[in-house]
């Protein structure tokens, strides 16, 4: 039998050199929409060769290989710190076989940890459920475009915003404006509403985890993913910003329950390079997504 | 596609326009947020003849040691805008003539790129396995030890890196022009409800 530690490995290679296929057949049908004349369509395209050459010679994607955001869900025969462990090992092999760049830095020496380990690093969040079995999410977020996300407090009075699903419209479009091409558009947009201003950051990544051609369950929100979507690419703002109709492939929206006085709007930015995978481990067996 | 060779002319620059596509051959050096405040703070002797007519690309690579041989693994751009501080001070002190990476830089910059004959060429943020491939040589690395791989500036040799000139020594910004159209269609989604 494998160690934990090699299927954990496997996923983060998966995470790192392979594109998701749902953002592939998005960026492909952007590319046609964009033309291939254009700067747009011809951005794309290169971004698609990246891809394939990238899965093709397992390196990875884009060199910025990010934090590592795990979501782990685990029945009872499994202990947590074996899991947690099995994580630590597989970062810092994936790190020595180039599958990750060494991204944990201490803020207050500067010093590279050199394994992609450090405090807080890398992000897993744990829970635990009643059936057997060992599901695994994985992200790796980009610091370009966790750079361009951001938090609003409403009411907001420069953008006209309120307390209310126009108010959090307000905020996206806000957002997306402001980051111009900084975050390697075309990007995907998760938005966290509520919460506190930690859970409200957290709900807008957990969002990104959601697929493409997802419908959120919810149809207000469903509505202004839609509408956002359509919005947004109305900015022109286009692939790496050189301008186009493709500004962003999807928006994802999330909402937590609020205390009274706050009303959080958390914006995540992912770029192009949407680097997600899961793995599912039952009864001995293994599968990658 | 325009063809630049490093140490490039005043006269070459200047010839530059945005929009042109441009392909990077010659050594140039990487760095990122500490090797500019290094550049700006020290002197930063070691790297002065690389710059002198050089270019920056700033990059965080990931890289390969083999039986102590260096070489780039992937090597797309990060972003530019934090170099905004250092960037026309550096230009200035070392000569440099290009500026490589993405998402654009601001005034400061875009008047030093007029004023010593410099430009801003944009490469494909992301695009990591296609530029590493377009780096056939590292020469050496200063300060790996101190500043970590991503950081250190390593000296490399490009043949026809690939990049898109969106700002030049003509004060003219793609940057801009798309913030321009963008804030527009911005105001229009925000004044509607
Ligand atoms: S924002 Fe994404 S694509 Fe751009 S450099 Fe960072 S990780 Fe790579």
């Amino acid at each position: 039998m494998q160690k934990l530690s090699e299927h954990f490995l496997e996923l983060i290679r998966r995470a790192s050199t392979i594109l998701p296929e749902d953002v592939r057949k998005a960026m492909e049908d952007a590319a046609v929409r964009e033309g291939k004349s254009s700067s747009a369509g011809s951005t794309l395209l290169k971004m698609l060769e990246n891809a394939t050459e990238a899965e093709k010679t397992s390196t990875p994607i884009c060199q910025d290989t990010g934090t590592l955001v795990f979501y782990v869900h685990y029945g009872p025969e499994y202990r947590q710190k074996a899991i947690q462990d099995a994580i630590l090992e597989a970062t810092a092999d994936a790190t020595a076989r180039y599958y990750l760049r060494p991204n944990a830095v201490d803020p207050v020496t500067g010093k590279n940890s050199g394994n992609n380990i450090g405090n807080g690093l890398p992000y897993i969040h744990f829970d635990q459920g009643e059936k057997p079995g060992l599901s695994i999410r994985l992200m790796l977020k980009g610091g370009g475009s966790e750079n361009v996300g951001a938090q609003y407090k409403l009411p907001d009075s420069n953008l006209g915003a309120g307390r209310d699903l126009e108010g959090v419209r307000r905020c996206a479009i806000d957002a997306v404006f402001q980051a111009q091409g900084k975050g390697c558009g075309p990007g995907t947009i998760g938005l966290g509403i509520g919460g506190d201003r930690g859970t409200a950051f957290l709900e807008s990544k957990e969002q990104l985890f959601r697929a493409l051609d997802d419908r959120n369950p919810d149809s207000l929100l469903a509505e202004l993913e839609d509408r956002l979507y359509r919005e947004l690419n109305e900015l022109g703002i286009g692939p790496m910003g050189f301008g186009g109709k493709t500004t962003v492939l999807g928006v994802k929206i999330g909402t937590r329950h609020r205390l009274p006085a706050c009303y959080f709007v958390s914006v995540s930015y992912i770029c192009w390079a949407y680097r997600r995978a899961s793995m599912i481990l039952k009864e001995g067996k293994v599968s990658y997504d | 596609m325009i063809e630049i060779r490093l140490p490039a002319s005043e006269e070459d620059i200047r010839k530059l326009k945005v929009g042109d596509e441009v392909a990077v051959t010659g050594v140039m050096i990487t760095g990122r947020d500490t090797a500019h405040k290094y550049m700006v703070e020290e002197s930063a002797d070691e790297v002065r003849e690389v710059l002198k007519g050089g270019m920056i690309y700033h990059c965080g690579p990931v890289v390969r040691k083999d039986n102590g041989t260096y070489s780039f693994v992937a090597a797309g751009p990060t972003t530019s805008i934090r170099e905004e501080p250092y960037e026309a001070d550096i230009i200035e002190k070392f000569g440099v003539r290009g500026i490589i990476g993405k998402g654009g830089m601001a005034g400061r910059t875009l008047e030093a790129c007029g004023k010593f004959g410099c430009v801003y060429l944009h490469a494909i943020g992301g695009l990591a396995v296609i530029l590493a491939r377009s780096v056939k040589k590292v020469q050496g690395v200063h300060k790996l030890e101190e500043f970590g791989t991503p950081e250190a500036m390593w000296v490399i040799e490009v043949d026809a890196f690939p990049a898109v000139v969106t700002m030049d020594s003509h004060g003219n910004s793609l940057h801009d022009e798309i913030l321009a159209k963008s804030e527009a269609e911005y105001k229009k989604l925000i004044g509607k409800i």
